[in-house]
């Protein structure tokens, strides 16, 4: 007669190792950097309603497949547990006769038996039931995940510019579930933008682009809050405008506001990923300040105008601020996760008729007139300057 | 022969070419060779004191000369010197 699924339990138990509690307790607060690995195997929805701290979650029906991203080295000391040690025993049997694991242990009485200790307990924010269908690749993704995608949630980002390269960056933050996007831009829709700034519609030429872009945005997903700002960026209004924000995308089409934009984010600590495009060249940075250098750093004086283009008009193939864009885009999600390494310290070049990238190392210019500075240090009247900059653009018409 | 990379803005100045092979053992040499074959980028390289102007960066592969020995760099056969200019298109 084959054995009922009680005795299969107990029989298990008695194979594999189990542990109290109170060992699981001691072991993950002594801080001599061998905790062992926690891992809950319950369901999503009984890890959402509360799990122990610092524990990782891997659900018993993906165990298998999953626990290699949670424990990847296979000789560090896994714990697993459950509701009331059942299914973390049986978890732990497979873990040790079928992956390898060499030493694997099961929480006796799972999170009932550690809350009766009176043990501490996580409830994390969850997402709805409707975000957990939206961002479900992203939860599938171990460097994002619920923690992640919460972040993205809480995350607000401003974008300078809702045209070539802020198009991009905004579909996509705003489809990734990025809570707050602020949006600055003073211009209207016009036909010529269509080639490129696919934020826009034929039906909102004439629109101005921060309404046009919210109606995009919008029609996306509306998790997103959109904020506007229909101004031209200025030293009167900078400030203002960019403190709170926890990330800003630069694509200004000129130097005097991106010299503005590198001193105000350096006095405010905030990173900014930056794209510029001409013809079929691109290059991307990000400037994290006091952590990498600044944009002052890479071009400590702007060209002259003729070696300027941005004064004037200039062609720019269609498609290049979208690859352009979307690597920033990708940069803004791996800062706000923490997943990765943001491109700090490095500018990418991409030319798209020869189809190839250089990446060139950039470092903190220690003489640097801003950033080699405490942020306090930095006045107002110094913000922006550089030697007659608008007289030369006014120069080249 | 080196191979130099040449930005956007200065294609013009080398019949559009991306990028023009060279020869010289150092930064400087590759540079001035540069500007002797295509006069148009001299002052766009060089201010009138001879040195690089500052608002030119250029890498030798990936590293900043600035930081190495500026002009004075030497250069192998297999190099690649790139050369740039800030750039501020966005729109």
């Amino acid at each position: 007669m084959s054995p009922s699924g009680a005795e299969v339990i107990r029989s298990i138990k008695g194979q594999i190792q189990e542990v109290d509690p109170a060992d699981v307790q001691a072991a993950l607060a002594s801080d001599n950097g061998d905790a062992p690995i926690l891992v809950d195997v319950r369901e999503s929805d009984e890890w959402e309603a509360g799990h122990v701290p610092g524990a990782t979650h891997v659900a018993r029906g993906f165990l298998e497949s999953r626990i290699e991203s949670a424990a990847p080295d296979r000789s560090r000391r896994v714990v697993l547990y459950c509701a009331s040690g059942n299914r973390s025993a049986l978890a732990a049997h497979t873990l040790t006769e079928m992956l390898g694991y060499e030493d694997v242990a099961s929480m006796r009485g799972g999170i009932t038996l550690w809350k009766d200790r009176g043990y501490d307990v996580r409830t994390p924010r969850a997402l709805t039931r409707e975000q957990r269908e939206r961002y479900g690749r992203h939860l599938l993704l171990p460097e994002i995940g619920t923690e992640g995608q919460l972040a993205l949630l809480d995350a607000k980002v401003l974008l300078l510019g809702a045209g070539g390269l802020g198009s991009p960056v905004g579909l996509y933050l705003a489809a990734a579930g990025v809570g707050t996007l602020g949006l600055v831009d003073d211009d209207v829709v016009d036909l010529s933008n269509l080639q490129r700034q696919v934020l826009h519609t034929t039906g909102r030429v004439g629109t101005p682009k921060v309404d046009s872009a919210e109606q995009a945005i919008g029609d996306l997903n509306p998790d997103v809050k959109v904020v506007k700002y229909p101004v031209r960026l200025g030293a009167s209004n900078i400030m203002e405008i960019i403190e709170g924000y926890d990330v800003i995308v630069d694509g200004v089409d000129n130097f005097p506001t991106r010299y503005l934009l590198n001193d105000a984010t350096v006095r405010l600590g905030i990173p900014v990923v930056s794209a510029s495009i001409l013809g079929f060249d691109g290059q991307i940075s990000v400037f994290k300040p006091y952590d990498g250098p600044c944009y002052r750093c890479l071009y400590p004086v702007p060209p002259p105008a003729e070696l300027a283009p941005s004064c004037g008009a200039n062609g720019v193939l269609g498609v290049l601020p979208g690859v352009m864009g979307l690597l920033q885009a990708v940069e803004v999600i791996k800062l706000v996760t923490g997943a990765g390494d943001p491109l700090v310290g490095r500018l990418l070049l991409y030319e798209a008729l020869s189809t190839s990238f250089t990446e060139l190392k950039v470092r903190r210019d220690p003489e640097c007139p801003i950033c080699s500075r405490p942020p306090e240090d930095i006045s107002d009247d110094e913000m922006g300057v550089f030697p007659d900059y608008e007289a030369f653009c006014a120069a080249a018409g | 022969m080196a191979t130099i990379k040449i930005p956007p803005v200065l294609r013009p100045s080398v019949g559009g070419e991306r990028e023009v092979a060279a020869t010289g053992a150092s930064v400087g040499e590759l540079l001035h060779g540069l500007a002797e074959q295509h006069p148009a980028t001299q002052s766009q390289l060089f201010g009138a004191d001879g040195n690089l102007n500052r608002y030119v960066n250029v890498y030798l592969n990936d590293e900043d000369v600035r930081v190495l020995d500026g002009l004075d760099t030497p250069v192998g056969e297999s190099d690649t010197l790139v050369i740039l200019p800030a750039m501020a298109g966005g729109a």
